[in-house]
C-alpha cells in the first residue's frame, strides 16, 4: 500500500497536480449547477473537520464539498468541543483515528499542526490554514477564480496589498501565482512586510504605484489588532494609503480583477463600492472554493491508495 | 471494463472496418427512429470517451433520416463508478446535457458493451438531472460477460468473446483510425 495523500501546503503540489485539481474543479462547478448537487463519488467516507479557529466560510465551505460527494461529515469546534476540558491536539486526533475517519480537515492557530497531525494518524490531511503559514486550499480556488475570469495566467500580474506579515493566504497564494508563471507583487506598509523576501517577489510600498501594473489586485484582511501592536501608526493612516477605493480603482487596468479572502473589513482595506462592483471576483470565490474543495478532496480520497486495476 | 486504462494490446483479428462502422450506426439510427416513432423527443447521449463521437454519428444519421437535428449530450461517469476505490488517479471530465431532459425518450451511446456498469453508473449520472421517460442503450459492440441484469436496445454486432479476450474500438476522431480488434493483452 502506497503513502495516504495529503495536502499541507501548496508546494505538495507540482504544477501538473495543481492543473489537474483546478480542471477536476471545473467538472465538480458543474455538478454544483445540476438540479441535484451531488454525486455519489466518496459514499462511505468519513470526513472530519478540526476547527481551532473560528472560521464560518471555510469550515461551510468544505461542509459542503464533502457532503457534495456523498462524504459523511462530523464537525468539531473548539469552542463546543473537550479542548474546553484540555484534551490535546494529539488525543483528539487518535480519537477520530480509533473512529475510523478518513480525512481530517484541519484549521489551527499555531502553524505546522497539520504536520504534526499526519504523524500521529493515517487518515489523508487537509490543512484549511494553519496559523501565519498556509492555507493551500485558498490558493487553489484563488487560481481557480483568476482562471475563469483571465483565461491563462502565464505572465499576468497580481498584487497581494496588506498585511502580508501575518497572511498564511498570502503566503499561499504566491507560491501558488509563482508556480503559474505569474509576476508577484507584495505591497504592504515595511512594518507588515515579511522579514526574508520570498523569492521572485518585488517588493512595493506604494498602492497607487502597484494599482496600473496589476491584471489581479488582492486584498488582505487589515486586522484592527496590528493598530495595537504597533505596527501601523493608526487605522485611519492605513485607510489612506492602502484602502482600495473607486478613487484607486480608476488608474487600473481594464478587466483588472479585484479579489479579497473574505472576512472582508468594509471601510478599512477595501470600500463597500469596491467589493460589490462587477470588477470584484469576491463571491466568485466563495464559489469556486466549494467545488476547488470537492476536487481536493476527490483526488486525495477518491482513487485507490497504491494504484490498481478494475479488469 | 476500465476506462482510459492502457494496455499494451496484441491484435488478432479485425472484426469491423470502416464500411461495417458507417452501416452499423446507419442501422441503429433506423432502428432508433422506428421504435420512437420519429426524433422529435429523443435527446441522444455519449458516454466518455468513444461513446461521444459515436453518438454524434447516430445523431447525425437520425437528423438525416428525419430531417431535423437532435440534441447531443455527453456524459462522464467518473463520479458513479462503482470500482472508483481500485483506480489510482480518476480523471473526471465535464458532463453537458442539452437543456431539460425530463420526459424525453434518452438513448445512451457506448462503444463496447462488457460488463454492464458503466451503462449502470451512467443511468444513475442522468437520473441526477431529471426524469427521462425512457431510457435506451445502443452499443457498436456487444461482447457478452454481463455482471447486471442491463442489455441493449440497439447493437451494431455482437461479438462472442472470452474474458482473457480484449476488445478495442478506434474512431477517426478519437483514435485517427476506424475499426473494432480483437486481442489480448500483451505483458
Amino acid at each position: 500500500m502506497a503513502e495516504r495523500r495529503h495536502l499541507l501546503d501548496i508546494d505538495d503540489l507540482d504544477r501538473e497536480g495543481m492543473e489537474r485539481i483546478l480542471e477536476t474543479a471545473r467538472s465538480f462547478a458543474e455538478v454544483l449547477r445540476r438540479p441535484i448537487k451531488k454525486v455519489p463519488s466518496l459514499r462511505g467516507r468519513t470526513v472530519a473537520n478540526l476547527f481551532y479557529e473560528p472560521s464560518t466560510r471555510t469550515r461551510l465551505s468544505f461542509e459542503l464539498a464533502a457532503k457534495s460527494l456523498s462524504a459523511d461529515v462530523l464537525n468539531f469546534s473548539a469552542s463546543t468541543s473537550s479542548v474546553e476540558k484540555g484534551e490535546s491536539l494529539k488525543d483528539t486526533a487518535l480519537t477520530l483515528e480509533a473512529m475510523g475517519v478518513d480525512a481530517v480537515v484541519i484549521r489551527h492557530p499555531v502553524a505546522g499542526a497539520p504536520w504534526l497531525l499526519r504523524r500521529w494518524i493515517g487518515a489523508t490531511v487537509l490543512n484549511a490554514g494553519d496559523g501565519m503559514h498556509a492555507h493551500p486550499t485558498q490558493a487553489l480556488l484563488d487560481l481557480f477564480t483568476m482562471r475563469e475570469r483571465l483565461g491563462d495566467l502565464e505572465g499576468k500580474t497580481i498584487a497581494f496589498v496588506g498585511d502580508i506579515l501575518h497572511s498564511r493566504v498570502a503566503r499561499s497564494g504566491v507560491k501558488a501565482c509563482r508556480a503559474m508563471g505569474m509576476e508577484v507583487l507584495l505591497v504592504a506598509p515595511p512594518t507588515l512586510m515579511p522579514p526574508s523576501p520570498m523569492p521572485g517577489v518585488e517588493l512595493i510600498t506604494s498602492l497607487d504605484e502597484a494599482i496600473p501594473r496589476c491584471d489581479v489586485i488582492y486584498m488582505l484582511r487589515m486586522q484592527k489588532e496590528r493598530q495595537q501592536e504597533g505596527r501601523v501608526p493608526s487605522l485611519e493612516e492605513y485607510t489612506r494609503l492602502y484602502q482600495l477605493n473607486v478613487e484607486r480603482m480608476a488608474g487600473a487596468r481594464p478587466g483588472a480583477l479585484v479579489m479579497h479572502p473574505g472576512p472582508m473589513n468594509r471601510g478599512v482595506e477595501i470600500t463597500a463600492e469596491v467589493a460589490d462592483a462587477p470588477y470584484a471576483a469576491i463571491t466568485s470565490q466563495v464559489t469556486a472554493g466549494v467545488a476547488v474543495r470537492m476536487a481536493t478532496l476527490f483526488t486525495l480520497l477518491g482513487g485507490a491508495e497504491g494504484g490498481g486495476d478494475a479488469g | 471494463m476500465v476506462r482510459g486504462h492502457k494496455m499494451a494490446f496484441r491484435e488478432r483479428v479485425r472484426v469491423m472496418d470502416a464500411d461495417d462502422i458507417r452501416r452499423a450506426v446507419q442501422r441503429i439510427a433506423h432502428e432508433i427512429v422506428e421504435r420512437n416513432k420519429g426524433a422529435a423527443n429523443l435527446v441522444v447521449v455519449g458516454i466518455r470517451t468513444r461513446g461521444v463521437p459515436l453518438s454524434l454519428r447516430v445523431a447525425r444519421a437520425i437528423g438525416a433520416i428525419e430531417e431535423t437535428e437532435v440534441p447531443v449530450g455527453r456524459l462522464d461517469i467518473t463520479l458513479y463508478r462503482d470500482d472508483l476505490h481500485t483506480v489510482s488517479t480518476p480523471v473526471v471530465r465535464e458532463t453537458h446535457l442539452p437543456g431539460d431532459i425530463e420526459g424525453k425518450n434518452l438513448v445512451i451511446v457506448d462503444d463496447v458493451l462488457y460488463t454492464g456498469r458503466s451503462v449502470r453508473a451512467a443511468m444513475d449520472a442522468i437520473m441526477d438531472f431529471g426524469r427521462p421517460a425512457s431510457i435506451q442503450l445502443a452499443v457498436l459492440v456487444d461482447r457478452g460477460h454481463r455482471e447486471l441484469p442491463i442489455r441493449a436496445d440497439y447493437v451494431g454486432k455482437n461479438i462472442p468473446t472470452s474474458r482473457e479476450e480484449r476488445v478495442r474500438v478506434a474512431l477517426e476522431e478519437v483514435d485517427g483510425e476506424e475499426g473494432v480488434f480483437i486481442g489480448e493483452e500483451a505483458d
